[in-house]
């Protein structure tokens, strides 16, 4: 019965399928995010991509290819912006970033309700189940792939420059590439998640699973697979709950996957306050 | 492995155009063992992190010899890195051979052997597995020590290498740098510690954003020398106008 959705919607299945992939590529990059302490980057990504899919949906219709390329232009453009005014020195780079997002959040806006084409900004903002056709699961699986491909092969470089860039720097490893690299990974998953989870939710299946994940297990390789089973279980209940209480499927994944985080902040096994609380016995050496 | 000389040549390193080190002049010879001393603020880690070319001199000329800056060994103060990072000793230390197996190879059984020696080296054998986030200061900074140790780089920097370590680990500690500097690796370590450095480092450059001297040990760590870089004024000059010396100024004392 609760599952009926599933069984008897193609559109479910799809959905379902395609961001269950995504549940297993954006929360790792969630998790380097956190430990670069770029977590507000996500976010302002997720604002960027807005206008760049309004321009595409403006110019050439509710088209896949056109809004997904704009968001891709769109949120890499705001990507550099902001590495360039930061390194002009004057403002740090989340300062930077939080005015471009807005800037380019209100100009998202202002784009689709001038355009012609019937474009809903709610269901761009925060995404809809209907809106996972066979492209766009192509796109979500395509992503998904590169992604953990990406971060199989740059995985060391990655970890190096997140804990000390002098020191890859300093040999020669090209951090910065590795870095921009990575960015371009971030943009491609929240291009991907914005059919089905929206612009603005997108963020969330990247950033939430992540900061979860932190209670979960001490070590980066350990936090990154619990950080995508705990998206994976928020997709799967959040769209069911989206179906069955008639909310966006954005907000639906994003507030189960905030279910979770407080669920392993209450009880998970790392630093947790029951952690905290329960006091075992000390050992002997 | 002979690295060449590191030549300074009326080198002036600057923040905002305050001279950080100012007109210092000279060489550290190849294989020397020199230590760094001087008040806060005497632009010590500045000086290292030029030598380990993360910073280009505003005036002046350094000279590495063409010594590519991979094959500087540098550590830094530990400080500057995040100790809650989910990582663990082995992972840490496994950077140190970032030249030899890059970004992509899996270590084979000699190097992952390598790590183990040179966690034991520092004295955090069974460390291995442990998260670096329950590492007291010392134990991460001898943590990364068996990173810089992996590094088998001709030219060591290190910046307080010993700052909060205790004396049985700063012994063993000692005892590699004197191994390194027997086999003929040039080393420049910044330190506080005078009775050490009169113990342990043949030649000290004795800073005050100015060099006050440069030379052997004995003749450099002179009261008279000690009590000129006390005098140095920590705080910049706000008022300051152009630099007119174009060479040491003051005269830099020529220690035998």
């Amino acid at each position: 019965m609760l599952l009926d959705p599933l069984l008897d919607f193609a559109f479910m299945r799809r959905a379902l399928v395609g961001t269950l992939a995504l549940a297993l590529s954006a929360p790792p990059l969630g998790v380097f995010l956190i430990q670069r302490r770029l977590a507000l980057i996500g976010d302002a990504l997720g604002h960027a991509i807005l206008p760049g899919v309004a321009v595409g949906a403006a110019l050439f219709g509710l088209s896949l290819a056109a809004m997904s390329a704009g968001g891709m232009f769109a949120g890499l453009a705001v990507m550099l912006a902001s590495g360039a005014l930061s390194r002009t020195g004057a403002l740090a780079e989340d300062a930077s970033l939080a005015g471009l997002y807005l800037i380019a959040l209100a100009l998202g806006v202002a784009i689709v309700s001038l355009s012609s084409a019937q474009v809903d900004v709610l269901q761009l903002l925060f995404g809809s189940v209907l809106g996972v056709d066979d492209d766009a699961l192509l796109l979500m699986a395509t992503t998904a792939t590169l992604t953990l491909v990406s971060l199989a092969i740059m995985w060391r470089p990655l970890v190096i420059e997140t804990f000390d860039s002098g020191f890859l720097r300093a040999k020669g490893g090209r951090g910065a590439a590795w870095h921009l690299g990575f960015l371009v990974l971030v943009v491609l998953n929240l291009v991907a998640a914005f059919q089905a989870l929206g612009t603005l939710m997108a963020v969330g299946l990247m950033m939430v699973p992540a900061l979860a994940a932190r209670f979960v297990s001490a070590t980066l390789g350990g936090r990154v697979v619990s950080a995508c089973l705990i998206a994976m279980a928020a997709v799967f209940t959040g769209l069911l709950v989206s179906f069955h209480a008639d909310v966006p499927a954005g907000p639906a994944v994003v507030l189960t996957a905030a279910v979770l985080w407080l669920a392993v902040m209450v009880a998970g096994p790392e630093g947790s306050l029951l952690a905290r609380t329960l006091r075992r016995p000390h050992l002997a050496g | 492995m002979i690295p060449p000389p590191l030549v300074l040549d009326n080198v002036t390193l600057a923040y905002d155009r305050h001279p950080a080190v100012h007109h210092l002049s000279g060489r550290f010879a190849p294989g020397s063992m020199t230590a760094v001393v001087g008040p806060n603020g005497a632009g010590k880690t500045t000086l290292l992190r030029a030598l380990a070319g993360e910073l280009r001199p505003d005036e002046g000329r350094l000279d590495r010899g063409g010594l590519d800056s991979r094959a500087i060994g540098y550590l830094p103060q530990a400080t500057a890195l995040d100790r809650a990072f989910p990582l663990t000793c082995v992972e840490v230390a496994a950077m140190g051979l970032w030249r030899a197996a890059g970004a992509f190879r899996a270590l084979d059984g000699r190097e992952r052997a390598r790590i183990e020696d040179a966690l034991r080296t520092v004295g955090l054998a069974g460390f291995a597995r442990r998260p670096i986030g329950t590492l007291s200061a010392g134990q991460f900074q001898r943590l990364l020590f068996a990173r810089l140790l992996l590094q088998d780089a001709p030219v060591l920097l290190l910046d307080e290498p010993f700052t909060a370590i205790d004396s049985r680990t700063t012994a063993d500690l000692i005892g590699v740098l004197q191994r390194w500097h027997g086999e003929g690796r040039t080393i420049v370590a910044v330190l506080h510690d005078l009775e050490l450095i009169r113990a342990v480092f043949p030649d000290t450059l004795l800073l005050a954003r100015s060099p006050i001297a440069w030379g052997r040990t004995a003749e450099v760590l002179r009261p008279e020398s000690l009590a000129r870089a006390r005098l140095m004024a920590e705080a910049w000059d706000e008022t300051a106008g152009p630099c007119t010396h174009g060479e040491a100024v003051p005269p830099l004392a020529q220690a035998a």
